[in-house]
């Protein structure tokens, strides 16, 4: 009985599946991500709606575990010969996607043979400019884009006598060691390590992490953010870390509930945090742009982008990529970026899309939302704000957050750290540009 | 006569041992030369590029400070988690064969944890001994332990230590129960009556007599340590701080797999597969000689 009704169902099942799909053929297009939860839900909603908008193509998204699980699965794919149509890749895989000349196909050159309307003008270039060669040609759409910016827990810093939350590294210092006295296991802290404390920190003074425009013009690129400046700011960590004013998260956001639950009250981390800090906050808070130091001159520059982009696999079939880059065109319509900004809290990459959310008098209502795009935006990108390109950059967070852990354990001085961090790094750079230049 | 002339008594041996072979030739021999063969090459992580280097990766590998001290914290890491697993095991399957009530339900719970996965044992731990959040992190700090794994190594090697123990005793606790079950109860009766306390009884008799399983376990862990706490590390440390947890084939994982360098990443593991098999050919060789079957 069992096995006849579930024979039956399975029947029924598939004459169904055949009596829906329609006389003509639909192209399917899969996209690999790796989004969970509320952010699943906006990749089905978009692959959904562009389905819906027209009947020749399919876009079929699939969850591929983590940003290196996606992009792992998407590498076996390619090398088994069966590639996805779109992949999301995290900001620090470009190098590797970009390198992989016959595994993708670059989106500025899919956009113009396809002979879709399609102007890099049109972006924000504090966003594209990551993903795009240094003449600005777009090898790879953005589509969830944050930038760095600090929490700041408004009841704590009262309670210890603060009057605004910081703007500037010393003031950080300063209201560190004072928060100590309220919050004795953690003043101020830190999320992504690496990504803050260099690659942030860098843009953010102006000043390069490596040669080559950070590597963007080339992958000859050599490293060279063992400066004063970044020594500087290591060393008064090491300090602050001594009596745990500030006190180190670990590499990833893990220690991010160390700001919800109101033990650090000043927390640098990424503003995709926003939901989770709305959620879940039980005090007042803001979040305000990175703290620079004032002596640069020129600080602040600009921030950088984190997140990921959708590259375009090479080998799929001609109306493939006519899907592909229709995909791409509705993606960019101002409405929907408008409506994916207010309601996913990613960052919107095209400047129409930017303003027409600040006319409608959404940031006044949700400032918070609006900081990462004013860091963003706050100068025009130069060669050490545009973005970072460096080949084994995912093992190379992990190289360089190694070091910086054993300069705040006091194991290493922070000169020290910083040039171990260099020179393994460009071992590794040297690595990647052997297998890379071929 | 008729039958040897349809089946030759070679054919037949063959074929009844062909399904094993077949098992051994493609699930290890054919990826144990695969390893081998790409521990000679240098590859991009698309396999666009591919050049042929002789030994290089294992020079290159060899050079790299970072490898030695992986060999380091992998063999303190697996001895601490071989010792304490098996002495847990040990203690808890001598404590559960005594005649107790509910001693069924005793045993159940203790076979238990085995059926969690090692990642998901790890994030429990992980809540549990999370600083400013997890309870058992919290006792710490009130009893004056400035509990940080995130940035002190000897407490990131804890955590994994106790999570991998903690997830391997019931499999050893098994082996142990079973073991202590089929030890036959008049030899320790006898020595009861000649006087022997439960102590002198526990190693005089039990203890070797139980010395195959405990040889069995001490392979089974060994291998377990060396490979199976793979996930147990990567969800709780992540290797860091500074490498502290960092164990061979965890830097496998990360070179080939985080890294894309496949090369040196296939290079480490036929070193790994090598001291493995060293390890074991000496178990075999001098520990085994000891065993009483």
């Amino acid at each position: 009985m069992v096995f006849r009704g579930f024979s039956a169902a399975a029947a029924g099942a598939i004459s169904l599946a055949f009596a829906a799909s329609p006389a003509f053929a639909v192209t399917e297009i899969q996209w690999w991500h790796a989004m969970t939860g509320p952010n699943n839900d906006v990749v089905v909603k978009l692959a959904n709606d562009f389905n819906a908008s027209q009947s020749e193509y399919k876009i079929v998204p699939s969850f591929k575990g983590s940003y290196a699980d996606t992009l792992n699965a998407g590498i076996a794919a390619f090398r088994a010969g069966n590639a996805p149509g779109i992949m999301q890749v995290f900001e620090v895989g470009t190098a590797t996607m970009m390198a992989a000349k016959g595994a993708v196909k670059p989106v500025f050159e899919l956009m113009k043979e396809q002979g879709e309307k399609f102007d890099p003008q049109a972006y924000l270039p504090a966003i594209t400019g990551y993903y795009s060669t240094s003449k600005g040609e777009m090898l790879s759409f953005p589509f969830n884009s944050s930038s760095m910016v600090m929490w700041v827990n408004l009841d704590a810093l009262k309670a210890a006598g603060i009057a605004e939350p910081p703007k500037t590294w010393p003031e950080v210092f300063a209201d560190a060691k004072k928060l100590h006295a309220t919050s004795p296991t953690c003043g101020f802290s830190s999320s992504w390590v690496t990504w803050g404390f260099i690659e942030q920190f860098s843009a953010w003074h102006n000043i390069p992490i490596g040669s080559k425009a950070n590597g963007l013009d080339g992958f000859d690129t050599v490293l060279s953010f063992n400066n004063p400046l970044e020594t500087k700011l290591l060393e008064n960590l090491i300090e602050l870390q001594k009596d745990k004013s500030y006190d180190y998260s670990g590499r990833t956001n893990t220690g991010e509930g160390r700001f919800t639950s109101g033990e650090c009250p000043l927390y640098m981390t990424s503003s995709a945090f926003y939901p989770n800090v709305k959620a879940n906050a039980k005090f007042s808070y803001t979040a305000v742009p990175m703290p620079y130091f004032p002596d640069v001159n020129g600080a602040p520059q600009n921030s950088i982008i984190g997140g990921a982009s959708l590259w375009v696999m090479a080998g799929q079939k001609p109306e493939e990529y006519r899907g592909i880059a229709k995909f791409f065109t509705f993606l960019s319509d101002t409405d929907r970026q408008v409506y994916l900004h207010e309601v996913s809290g990613y960052l919107p990459i095209t400047k129409a899309a930017y303003e027409k959310t600040k006319e409608s008098g959404f940031y006044d209502k949700n400032p918070i939302l609006e900081v990462p795009l004013k860091e963003l935006t706050n100068k025009t990108p130069t060669e050490n704000s545009r973005g970072l390109r460096f080949g084994g950059m995912v093992q190379m967070r992990d190289v360089w957050s190694e070091e910086i852990e054993a300069a705040l354990a006091g194991k290493k001085s922070a000169k020290e750290a910083l040039d171990a961090a260099v020179s393994r790094g460009n071992q590794m750079l040297r690595q990647f540009e052997r297998t890379a230049a071929k | 006569m008729e039958n040897r002339a349809i089946f030759s008594g070679k054919l037949l041996a063959f074929l009844l041992v062909a399904p094993q072979l077949a098992v051994s030739l493609i699930f290890f021999y054919w990826p144990a030369a695969q390893a081998v063969w790409q521990s000679f090459l240098v590859q991009d992580a698309f396999g666009l590029s591919t050049e042929f280097v002789w030994f290089e990766n294992y020079v290159e590998l060899l050079k790299t400070p970072e490898y030695y001290h992986a060999v380091g914290v992998t063999f303190l890491f697996s001895t601490l988690v071989v010792v304490f697993s098996l002495a847990i095991g040990l203690l808890l399957a001598v404590m559960a064969n005594r005649n107790i009530r509910g001693v069924q339900i005793y045993r159940t719970f203790l076979i238990i944890p085995y059926a969690v996965a090692p990642a998901v044992a790890s994030v429990l731990f992980i809540f549990m001994f999370q600083p400013g959040l997890g309870m058992f992190a919290r006792a710490l700090q009130r009893w004056g332990i400035d509990w940080n794994p995130v940035l002190n190594g000897t407490h990131a090697m804890t955590l994994v230590i106790i999570v991998a123990v903690w997830n391997q005793i019931s499999y050893n606790f098994l082996f142990f129960l079973a073991g202590l079950q089929s030890i036959p109860k008049s030899v320790i009766e006898a020595a009861a009556i000649d006087g022997a306390r439960p102590m002198r009884r526990f190693w005089t008799i039990v203890f070797p007599l139980l010395s195959p399983t405990t040889f069995f376990l001490i392979v089974v862990n060994i291998t377990y340590a060396f490979f199976n706490t793979l996930g147990i590390i990567d969800t709780a440390t992540g290797g860091g701080p500074n490498g502290a947890t960092q164990t061979l084939v965890y830097k496998v994982f990360q070179d080939g797999k985080v890294g894309s360098d496949l090369g040196g990443s296939a290079a480490q593991s036929v070193i790994l597969m090598v001291i493995v098999v060293i390890l074991t050919a000496v178990q075999f060789r001098y520990v085994e000689k000891k065993v009483h079957y």
